[in-house]
């Protein structure tokens, strides 16, 4: 029997293999390309510094590097303490508060902590928490201080600033993964039956509801624990600096003037790689221990234990990390327009616009540079992404296992890893630094997260309307322009807000791909935070976070206003 | 004009075929009902009839169309409406909007297509209500309209897929009138699958029981 395609499916298999080799090919590869070239180099391999032999060298150099362990040893407790941390302190507040908030309220509620920037985010951590900073100020009167307190509360030698500043990001993060997962499985049922037996809230929450969450939100906790043990903004601006973090102690050595500390940096580059390999490793063997002792905890059927002392503790540190964050982002507007601001004084005695117009040409060009970058790196995108998912529907099929976890990859390696030899494989192929470079190295971040916001929504929609349009005649163009992309215009708009909320943040591949001459918000803010105009810093800082609230402002507003007389399409919104 | 299965058979990768193959003559203004319990495949035969099968199905046989083959022509090539359960109206259009998108493209001009639009509200008892958004329209407005837009399209031949079941009883005999009248009224063969012997009793047509195979049977 023939199995004969109809041409709109043939047409979409050619679509769908066309973009799946777009992202393959210019997403993924240069990603293996990058590893491959900086991994050569970590055994010693630089053609262009006359080294051709293979050897450990650059690992010994490595090992030698004065404070090599202590950066090891830093990266491991904020990496891993935040991630762990924030997971614990999510699943609390979750179990604790689900039953009292509606799923859009907590969504809406989390927005702006999204939605900001992590250098940003830091930059107002610093300002809040820095001896002369709010929290100081407010216990001043208290302590009787009359200048700042001689403590290292930003940048101390722990990382601690730094593993707060992560905590501070993480956490709405994964309240937002968790509260989506929970809406999947019928939580107050579950509970009704588990306490019906005699169980206690926080026993249930442990015992029946988060090992069905947990499959769920296990690959977002892998993206935390990659971020979180190779950031390298937040690390500039919170963590220590001599010896610094690991990606931070990397990425200093690529920039350093001496070529030759290319090798050992290119052996931090692999060995920070491999730490998130062990990290996600950790993770799965916890992951095992946990179902093997949960079972056998599950089977005693113990009921004793109540954890609600547990939850409500969990809960006080997610509405205080909440708090920093909120004061955070405020004191970036409030610095940005102080002009007289003495120490023990909560508010500025006198604002100004003067930091604003100071800076002008400095920001107007950062800022532009900016939304170029956003712009394009979504347009992009969007563009490969709605093609992707349409080939799909023309194909009739879905998404191969190994095609779905190649887009997600980016998310789990290191930026650090490859971005120096992704540099490397660009100059070869004959495309210099500059803005097409960093277009393509911030698609490359955005491309996955536009696609796992925008994949949820295109699949739940209903195939059946599409059929509807179909039978009244409607061919594949008008099927996708007048019916799938209008219904879906709210997930659409709040990809593209996600995805340059994304291109905002991005401060290595703008720095690498850029070789420093592309000048945006967020290089300007990390390369301003170390310096001691607060003021300045706060104005790039402030327009750092706001465009990204901006996008998604209007992807909020523009579907409202455009779908204002249909009920249908408002009020749908689920995270 | 006619509607004609020749040994229609869908098969499903897991599952095998799902029923018997089927031939089947539907004349022009006649309605052929085929009943069946659930589950047997009613829906997918549809799908299959009016070129929308999903992935994982595969048809043989042949479906014939006022003698041409439309077996292997896209969906929207082959001229045959169908109705949902649900009225499916876009929710993003307003009600006249959504029965102006079946309107064939060769009815040419603004004024003349609104008027048709307009008419054809008239008819359903729709009138006045072109701006509406169908969200806030009742359960047998919509019913209504819904019909009145696959019957816009002109089709040459319609699938009505269990039309009336979400309806309530009070409803549904006053939606299920209304839409054989119009149908038997452009003389076009019509296919209906349910599983209420009402609507299969006021069609005055022939009835069909579709057979099921048990699953992993080839």
């Amino acid at each position: 029997m023939g199995t004969a395609l109809h041409p709109v499916t043939r047409d979409g298999r050619l679509l769908q293999a066309v973009v799946l080799g777009v992202v393959g090919l210019g997403l993924i590869a240069p990603i293996g390309l990058g590893l491959l070239q900086t991994g050569r180099a970590a055994f010693g391999i630089l053609y262009a510094l006359g080294h051709t032999e293979l050897t450990l060298d650059p690992w010994r150099d490595l090992a030698a590097l004065p404070g090599f362990a202590t950066s090891l040893r830093l990266t491991l407790g904020t990496g891993l303490g935040s991630t762990l941390l924030s997971l614990l302190l999510a699943t609390g507040f979750c179990a604790a508060v689900h039953a009292r908030m509606s799923p859009m309220a907590g969504a809406r509620l989390l927005t702006p902590f999204l939605a900001i920037p992590h250098a940003a985010m830091a930059v107002g951590l610093a300002f809040v928490l820095a001896p002369s900073g709010w929290i100081a100020r407010a216990l001043a009167p208290l302590a009787g201080w009359e200048r700042p307190p001689d403590l290292a509360t930003v940048n101390d030698g722990w990382g601690l600033a730094l593993l707060v500043g992560l905590m501070v990001k993480e956490v709405p993060f994964l309240l937002l993964v968790i509260l989506s997962a929970l809406s999947q499985i019928p939580v107050a049922r579950h509970m009704a039956a588990g306490r019906a037996l005699g169980y206690g809230r926080g026993i249930v929450w442990v015992k029946i509801i988060m090992p069905q969450v947990w499959p769920m939100i296990r690959l977002p906790v892998w993206v935390v624990l990659a971020y979180a043990l190779s950031v390298v903004d937040m690390a500039i601006i919170l963590g220590p600096s001599n010896p610094p973090t690991l990606a931070l102690a990397v990425t200093r050595w690529f920039t350093d003037p001496d070529p030759a500390m290319i090798l050992p940096a290119s052996a931090g580059a692999v060995l920070q790689a491999v730490l998130v390999v062990l990290g996600v490793g950790l993770l799965l063997g916890l992951e095992a221990a946990g179902k093997r002792v949960g079972l056998w905890w599950l089977r005693r059927g113990g009921r004793g234990l109540s954890a609600e002392p547990g939850l409500w503790a969990a809960s006080a540190a997610v509405m205080a990390l909440m708090a920093a964050g909120t004061l955070a982002m405020a004191s970036l507007l409030v610095w940005s327009l102080a002009w007289r601001w003495s120490f023990p004084q909560i508010m500025p005695e006198s604002l100004s616009l003067k930091p604003w117009a100071g800076a002008m040409q400095g920001w107007t060009r950062a800022l532009s540079n900016t939304l170029i970058l956003a712009g394009a790196t979504v347009g992009l995108s969007l563009v490969l992404a709605i093609a992707l998912l349409e080939g799909e529907d023309r194909a009739r099929r879905g998404r191969a296992a190994w095609a779905e976890s190649l887009i997600y990859l980016p998310l789990l390696i290191p930026q650090i890893g490859f971005l120096y030899g992704l540099n490397v494989v660009f100059l070869r192929a004959g495309i210099s630094s500059g803005m097409a470079a960093v277009i393509w190295a911030q698609t490359l971040f955005v491309f996955p997260y536009v696609m796992i916001a925008l994949s949820g929504p295109w699949r739940s929609m209903d195939p059946r309307m599409v059929n509807a349009a179909a039978a009244l005649g409607a061919g594949p163009w008008r099927r996708l322009m007048a019916v799938k992309l209008p219904i879906l215009l709210r997930p659409i708009l709040t990809a593209a807000a996600i995805g340059a909320a994304v291109s905002v943040a991005q401060y290595l591949p703008t720095l690498f791909m850029g070789a420093g001459r592309i000048a945006t918000l967020t290089t300007e803010a990390v390369t301003l935070s170390s310096g001691s105009d607060r003021r300045v810093t706060g104005v790039y800082a402030s327009l750092q976070a706001a465009l990204p609230l901006a996008a998604y402002l209007a992807a909020f507003a523009i579907p409202a206003i455009a779908h204002r007389n249909r009920r249908a399409l408002m009020g749908t919104e689920t995270a | 004009m006619s509607l004609d299965l020749e040994a229609l058979c869908i098969r499903s990768a897991t599952d095998g075929a799902l029923f018997a193959p089927l031939t089947l003559h539907v004349p022009a203004g006649g309605v052929v009902t085929v009943m069946g319990p659930s589950g047997v495949g009613k829906s997918t035969l549809l799908d299959g009839i009016g070129g929308h099968l999903a992935h994982g199905f595969r048809l043989s046989g042949r479906v014939m169309l006022n003698g041409r083959d439309v077996t292997h022509l896209p969906a929207e090539a082959r001229r045959i409406g169908l109705m949902f359960q649900d009225p499916l109206l876009f929710p993003h259009l307003s009600l006249g909007d959504n029965l102006a998108f079946g309107l064939p493209p060769a009815l040419r001009g603004q004024a003349i297509r609104r008027a048709t639009v307009e008419e054809a509200l008239g008819q359903s008892g729709l009138s006045g209500l072109h701006d509406r958004d169908p969200a806030t329209l009742s359960g047998g407005q919509r019913a209504r309209a819904a019909l009145m837009r696959s019957l816009l399209a002109a089709p040459e031949a319609l699938l009505l897929d269990e039309p009336f079941s979400k309806l309530d009883a009070g409803l549904r005999d006053e939606v299920r009138r209304f839409a054989f009248a119009h149908v038997k009224s452009r003389v076009i063969p019509t296919l209906m699958v349910t599983h209420d012997p009402e609507d299969a009793a006021a069609t005055g047509g022939e009835v069909v029981e579709l057979k099921g195979y048990g699953p992993n049977q080839t």
